[in-house]
């Protein structure tokens, strides 16, 4: 008999008024009994409706049916047929609008834990199994990896099963891409991405960081050089900004550079590291998405008294995942909904000291179906601010735009690419936030599988 | 791992140093610059590549001592490496065309400014050069400048070197000489090079500065560079760091300079141990 229980098993975490004053992870996953327990819920539906609702297409009731079993390395390699990264997947996709969103059990109640679950599977092989990564031998083709995100590694993994010689190319100096340097690390420890980079490296993937593509090699260089087939995973890297009076004032931060100097620079230990970043009393932080969360969630764990997260729409609107916005909350977040930023304030020495912002309502749904914000006249108020981030979003990096021949992108600057990501270059590919704009991590993994797969048949196909 | 290949002392604060980095030797022009990082815990710091050369595979840099991060960079001796240095970054200075350029550098800015009017003069173009410094003993890069310039002046704060007066007061009298300039480029602090746009303004020369703002990734991803210029924001890493000098808002610059100072100070006193052995007063 499948556990009735209507409720997820809670996911035990750190307490709120504890963790917002460390950088350690969160959540702390599932004990065994709280996995078995879990998965018992879990009615083995024969349509398997959760499965469709996962970019990459995880064989969920199987992996769900070996931990009832207690067979939890059989679990995480049913995990591991098509999902490389099951430990990050358990802990930063937004389950709820995908594979839990299909889950027969949320009718009446909550759906099944599945990424609580992913997550507990994961670490458990982490913990006790030793990988030991076949090296398959060379197919003696070479192929070239642009960037080491979520898309890039899945691609570079993928490729390397197969017998590629893969050169994986990232312009910081430590591999990961978002992994690294946007998720912070009470989200998504650094030791568990570094690990599963370990492993491709182990697989024979080569892994060059400090190399620019665009300014070290251009694409068309790699492909001259012999690497018969590109993929570009170069992600979303350049931050849009609100255009508002006072933005270029010192304490206004692109959320790109606040978490980049948190996160990747390890801020947080300064002095004892060497990057620092400007956290005031009172922080800001503009949008609703899953970065704008972690930027403000950073901001009140290095010290900040009054942290407020300021978006336009209402909560219904939120992009972020549901348990970041609890989470946020939980730790003395505060939310202002429906608000608007204006104008930046500083003083005569050029440094933030208030924000300015208009209430909002919403309108008529715009062209994605969300209700548009339309602001209230004369009601704008002050936000006192020592620093602000914008964390509105981002847009594809120009770079490989520019220094690449025959590539056609959008206006907007996403590469077009097919479903499989072909560009309009030959031996070219792209996915990820490269190609779609600013998105999650699993959509990455799904278009950088997609993409090995064509690139692995447009060079059988060419060298026949 | 980047090695230092050899190392010369310029002045009691400005170093040299030369680094093996072919990839980035076989692509640098003048301009551009590199990110280095000294160690693990280390800060990602850009500094303006001062010479290359493709066929030895090395890159040149030339930085003074004024944070903890150059500090450090100044005490590795030739054999000792660094952990990353990534490049060329930036937009290559466009130099082509020009007939006559006044080639202007304020104390470590001289190390910038010397490729640009090597560059020039190679492409024919008449070279004249001002450098400015506080007093004689912190002249750079003397000889080097001289070698491709048809006219160098060196002026001093001070005047201990018997030119006494700043780039500015050089800059003018050329011009008021007759000296016919289409291009002045000028590069030093924030205030010089606001200075000399003041003056090129006036005969309405086009003048470009080279910004160097605080910046993490180089590559248009943090936003950490930006400026505003002729009004609109700019990120120095991918739109610059060259610019059209009468366009900057140099004071919103020197505003943005100001940021990390407190902190900047605090990393210094932190690790004053580890930069002087252990003894605080050395």
């Amino acid at each position: 008999m499948p556990n009735m229980r209507l409720d997820k098993v809670p996911m035990p975490a750190q307490e709120a008024g504890v963790r917002n004053r460390n950088f350690d992870e969160v959540a702390l996953g599932y004990t065994e009994e709280m996995a078995l327990e879990e998965a018992e819920r879990c009615l083995n539906c024969k349509n398997r409706p959760c499965v469709s609702g996962c970019p990459v297409n995880v064989k969920i009731p199987d992996f769900i049916s070996r931990i009832r079993e207690k067979d939890y390395e059989g679990a995480y390699q049913t995990l591991k047929e098509t999902n490389a990264l099951p430990a990050v997947c358990g802990r930063v996709c937004p389950q709820e609008n995908q594979c839990e969103k299909h889950c027969v059990r949320g009718i009446k109640g909550e759906s099944v834990g599945i990424g609580r679950l992913e997550r507990f599977v994961a670490d458990w092989h982490m913990q006790h199994v030793t990988e030991t990564p076949r090296q398959v031998p060379s197919n003696g083709h070479r192929v070239a990896i642009v960037g080491s995100g979520p898309a890039s590694l899945t691609c570079a993994g993928d490729l390397a099963k197969l017998g590629y010689e893969v050169t994986v190319m990232e312009a910081f100096h430590v591999a990961g891409g978002v992994l690294m340097y946007g998720i912070p690390e009470f989200r998504l420890p650094k030791d568990i991405v570094q690990k599963e980079i370990a492993n491709l490296k182990a697989m024979g993937v080569a892994i060059k960081t400090n190399m620019v593509v665009g300014k070290i090699f251009s694409v068309d260089e790699l492909l001259e050089e012999g690497y018969e087939a590109v993929f570009i995973g170069s992600g979303a890297g350049l931050p849009s900004f609100m255009n508002i009076p006072g933005e270029n004032l010192n304490g206004v931060y692109s959320a790109n550079e606040f978490l980049t100097r948190i996160n990747l620079m390890k801020a947080y230990r300064f002095p004892e590291t060497d990057t620092p970043v400007a956290v005031g009393e009172h922080v800001v932080v503009v949008g609703g998405g899953n970065v704008a969360m972690d930027a403000a969630r950073c901001a009140k764990r290095l010290g900040a008294e009054k942290v407020s997260i300021v978006y336009r729409r209402s909560e219904e609107e939120m992009p972020a995942r549901r348990e970041e916005v609890e989470h946020a909350a939980e730790e003395g977040i505060e939310f202002k909904l429906l608000t608007n930023p204006t104008r930046i304030f500083g003083d005569e020495k050029g440094f933030v000291t208030g924000i300015e912002c208009i209430e909002m309502e919403l309108g008529e749904p715009d062209a994605g179906g969300r209700r548009r914000p339309v602001p209230k006249k004369g009601s704008e108020f002050e936000i006192p601010a020592e620093t602000v981030v914008i964390a509105i979003g981002q847009s594809p990096n120009p770079l490989i735009k520019q220094t690449t021949t025959g590539l056609e992108t959008q206006k907007w600057g996403g590469i077009v690419a097919d479903e499989d990501g072909a560009t309009s270059k030959e031996g070219v590919f792209a996915g990820g936030d490269a190609v779609t704009g600013a998105a999650t991590v699993i959509l990455a993994m799904g278009a950088g599988k997609k993409a090995a797969a064509a690139m692995d048949a447009y060079i059988q196909s060419k060298s026949k | 791992m980047y090695k230092i290949v050899a190392k010369d002392v310029l002045n009691e604060q400005v170093k040299r140093l030369v680094i093996e980095a072919p990839l980035i030797a076989k692509k640098a022009e003048p301009g551009q610059f590199i990110i280095f990082r000294i160690d693990e815990d280390g800060e990602r710091v850009p500094l303006t590549i001062a010479d290359y050369d493709r066929e030895a595979g090395t890159v040149t840099i030339i930085f003074q001592e004024v944070g903890y991060s150059t500090r450090r960079l100044g005490a590795l001796e030739v054999g000792d490496s660094l952990l990353d240095f990534v490049g060329p970054l930036g937009k290559a200075s466009e130099l082509e065309g020009y007939k006559k350029a006044a080639v202007i550098g304020g104390g470590l800015g001289t190390a910038i400014a010397y490729p640009q009017a090597k560059k020039l003069n190679e492409l024919g173009c008449c070279v004249h050069t001002i450098t400015g410094f506080r007093n004689k003993d912190l002249v750079i890069l003397e000889d080097e400048v001289k070698a491709v310039s048809e006219k160098a002046m060196i002026m001093t704060d001070d005047g201990s070197n018997g030119n006494k007066g700043f780039v500015t007061n050089a800059l003018r009298e050329l011009i008021e000489s007759g000296e016919q300039y289409d291009l002045v480029i000028a590069i030093g602090p924030l205030v010089m090079m606001k200075a000399v746009c003041d003056v090129t303004k006036e005969y309405n020369i086009k003048t470009i500065v080279s910004m160097n703002p605080v910046m993490i990734d180089g590559t248009g991803m943090c936003g950490g560079c930006r400026l505003t210029v002729g009004g609109e924001t700019k990120f120095a890493c991918v739109d610059g760091p060259d610019f059209d000098g009468h366009l900057v808002d140099f004071d919103a610059a020197i505003r943005r300079q100001a940021m990390y100072r407190d902190k900047e100070r605090q990393s210094l006193e932190t690790h004053e141990c580890r930069l002087t052995g252990g003894n605080r007063h050395a």
